[in-house]
């Protein structure tokens, strides 16, 4: 199948600015979707609100478009509804850890088979430019505009810890490295977080001068480097990419289907 | 017959009229007085090869009914007070994007954290207006066990014939105490089965286009019709748009399609109503008080009667206009400050006629609390 395929035509052209870095989240997923083979009736795309949500209306998949914050309790629903069926769970930054991080850390206890994936572009874009537990010390934003206060919070290091059984990061730059990503994540049977460092030139960028889409991109390069490699010794600063857990433990609706079992064996 | 008969609190006789309805999927969180309800299907359903989960708040207990319910299975979920406020965000979402539901609120004292232990009946305004937006919602709700079954039954029926969640508000009265249900055989009850399109796969499908007769067949998550749910406005695809057309057609079709059924869904049980010079209107557990002083004054001569309303919402006016319509006074019986007579007063011919005999301390209304405030409109004084 081609990529476009996967595609709603009939509802382009999408919303996102021109150099936003979702359209390459989008290109990304729909390559690692096509290089699996898997069929459209066993995809459901649930996203929550802002620019990052809005992608699950521009693909061919079964897709809800949900409440600020909540894609992953609704997914949870969908999943134990119909535990067959793959589950692509888009949520942005402030989506994801702010008024969703309640719902995060549960779905990563419960290691349910779902595949999120925090479009991090450190804002909340669709709003118009407030700053997001992801800005970081010192940025400005709408709301930020003495410079944020606020420290952010490591994305790898909260998911590892609630319990998610597939870590990783990427970039937009990286698209390559965030397909395989997205392909070994979406291939993984329990709770999956890629974390994908995005741009938001209209917002984030031009309040923090940090340039064009493609500097914010060129940014992205310089700023990150593989897990463990020499140059993350030499300089901590820089943010690592790649894989941080890939682990085999036990998956939530497979456990649930045990329960049956034993409440069926009980009631006999 | 005796395997058929069982002796339980309301909220177990709401869990066996789930279970009849064919309830596939719940999801929900510790509150009182509604625990019991989540407790008795952690163990019924996974019996029965259905799904119980203990989702991590109430919010995420509402968004996984729905997601579980675009699965085609029939969901419910069941709360208080605090907890109902919090779903309102995802309850308005399900009328939105129409996705069959069912939601109990065994009413507990409020506001806030208030009386989680003793019973009222002061969120019939918030079933009704707790969402923002305009919209309508179904409301039904119980007085006895029995009804609590029959009225759960009746829930998923609506919800399943009309595309909409379904409150179902019961007290705390009603919830915890026992009483004798009788489990209807298989059948004996019609259920409203998940009307499925029957568009084939390659056909364009239109999750939101209403059939001729108005009903919006729907067509499974994992099935082969692909399409978009969105709280947002949206076209007859699912499609998020802001065309004032569709906006305006949509808000009208939501609210119509509860409106104007009203006369369909409104279930009511009338008690010497057919020469009643004063009738009591009531509902959940203040319609036993009410029942219980115009049985006893009845056969001492005053002409009482009492209308015990099971469907709040769409508001019966109709009904309660005409069975009013004779009456010389209207007293609203509730443990509230006055929710549902306030509807009454709207429905009736002369509001000046409807009274209002409540208490609001946290105790069940008695039938002497009733009493004292009939003399009082009777002008008999105390």
């Amino acid at each position: 199948m081609a990529i476009k395929d996967y595609i709603r035509e009939r509802f382009f052209p999408h919303l996102w600015c021109p150099g936003c870095g979702h359209g390459i989240v989008l290109n990304a997923l729909l390559r690692a979707v096509e290089r699996m083979g898997l069929k459209k009736n066993d995809l459901v795309m649930v996203s929550g609100i802002g620019c990052s949500s809005r992608i699950s209306g521009y693909v061919d998949f079964h897709t809800l478009h949900t409440l600020h914050g909540r894609a992953l309790a609704f997914a949870t629903g969908v999943k134990m509804g119909h535990p067959e069926l793959n589950i692509l769970v888009p949520m942005g930054d402030g989506d994801a850890l702010a008024i969703g991080g309640n719902h995060f850390i549960h779905a990563a206890r419960r290691n349910i088979d779902l595949t999120a994936i925090v479009m991090n572009n450190r804002i909340y874009g669709m709003t118009g430019g407030q700053y997001s537990p992801l800005s970081g010390y010192g940025m400005l934003a709408t709301t930020a505009p003495y410079q944020n206060i606020d420290h952010d919070f490591d994305v790898v290091a909260l998911s590892t810890a609630a319990g998610a059984s597939f870590v990783a990061r990427s970039t937009t730059y990286h698209v390559q490295q965030l397909t395989d990503i997205l392909e070994k994540a979406i291939n993984h049977k329990g709770f999956s977080v890629v974390e994908v460092l995005s741009q938001c030139p209209t917002y984030f960028g031009r309040k923090n001068r940090l340039g064009s889409a493609t500097d914010m991109m060129d940014r992205f390069k310089e700023t990150t480097t593989p897990i463990g490699s020499k140059a993350k010794e030499k300089d901590p600063t820089l943010i690592e990419r790649g894989i941080f857990v890939e682990k085999e433990i036990p998956e939530y609706c497979a456990e649930y289907d045990k329960l049956i079992e034993r409440a069926m064996k009980k009631g006999a | 017959m005796t395997n058929n008969i069982r002796f339980v609190q309301g909220n177990e006789a709401c869990v066996e009229g789930a279970l009849y309805a064919g309830l596939d999927f719940f999801a929900g969180y510790p509150i009182t007085p509604s625990t019991e309800v989540a407790e008795h299907l952690a163990n019924r359903l996974p019996a029965k090869g259905g799904k119980f989960l203990q989702m991590e708040d109430e919010i995420a207990s509402m968004c996984a009914i729905i997601g579980a319910s675009l699965t085609g299975k029939k969901v419910m979920t069941a709360t208080s007070g605090p907890g109902f406020s919090l779903k309102q965000e995802a309850l308005g979402y399900a009328i939105m994007a129409e996705i069959p539901c069912v939601v109990v609120n065994v009413q507990r004292g409020g506001p806030s954290t208030g009386n989680p232990t003793h019973v009222s009946q002061a969120d019939v305004m918030q079933a009704r207006w707790g969402r923002h937006g305009d919209q309508s919602i179904v409301c039904l709700t119980a007085s006895n066990n029995q009804d609590v079954f029959e009225m759960t039954v009746e829930a998923f029926n609506i919800a399943e014939t009309y595309r909409t969640p379904v409150v179902l508000l019961l007290d705390e009265t009603v919830g915890h105490m026992r009483e004798k249900i009788v489990v209807p055989k298989a059948g004996e009850i019609p259920l409203v089965e998940r009307l499925r399109t029957a568009v084939r796969e390659g056909v364009d499908y239109h999750p939101y286009l209403p059939r001729e007769d108005g009903r919006l067949p729907m067509s499974d998550f994992g099935d082969v019709h692909r399409y978009n749910v969105t709280g947002l406005f949206h076209d007859m695809w699912g499609f998020p748009t802001t065309n004032p057309g569709v906006v305006h057609g949509l808000l009208r079709h939501l609210n119509d399609k509860i409106n104007n059924n009203a006369n369909q869904m409104a279930r009511y049980k009338e008690y010497y109503m057919d020469d009643a010079e004063r009738v009591l209107i009531s509902y959940g557990a203040s319609a036993r008080s009410a029942l219980h002083v115009v049985e006893n004054r009845r056969p001492r001569g005053e002409r009482l009667g009492l209308l015990e309303l099971q469907t709040l919402w769409p508001f019966p006016d109709v009904v309660v206009r005409e069975k009013c319509r004779n009456a010389v006074s209207v007293c609203v019986v509730e443990m509230n400050m006055g929710q549902v007579m306030q509807a009454v007063k709207a429905a009736v011919d002369d509001p000046d006629k409807v009274f209002l005999a409540n208490r609001i301390d946290g105790n069940l209304i008695t039938p002497t609390d009733i009493r004292g405030i009939l003399r009082l409109i009777q002008g008999r004084g105390v």
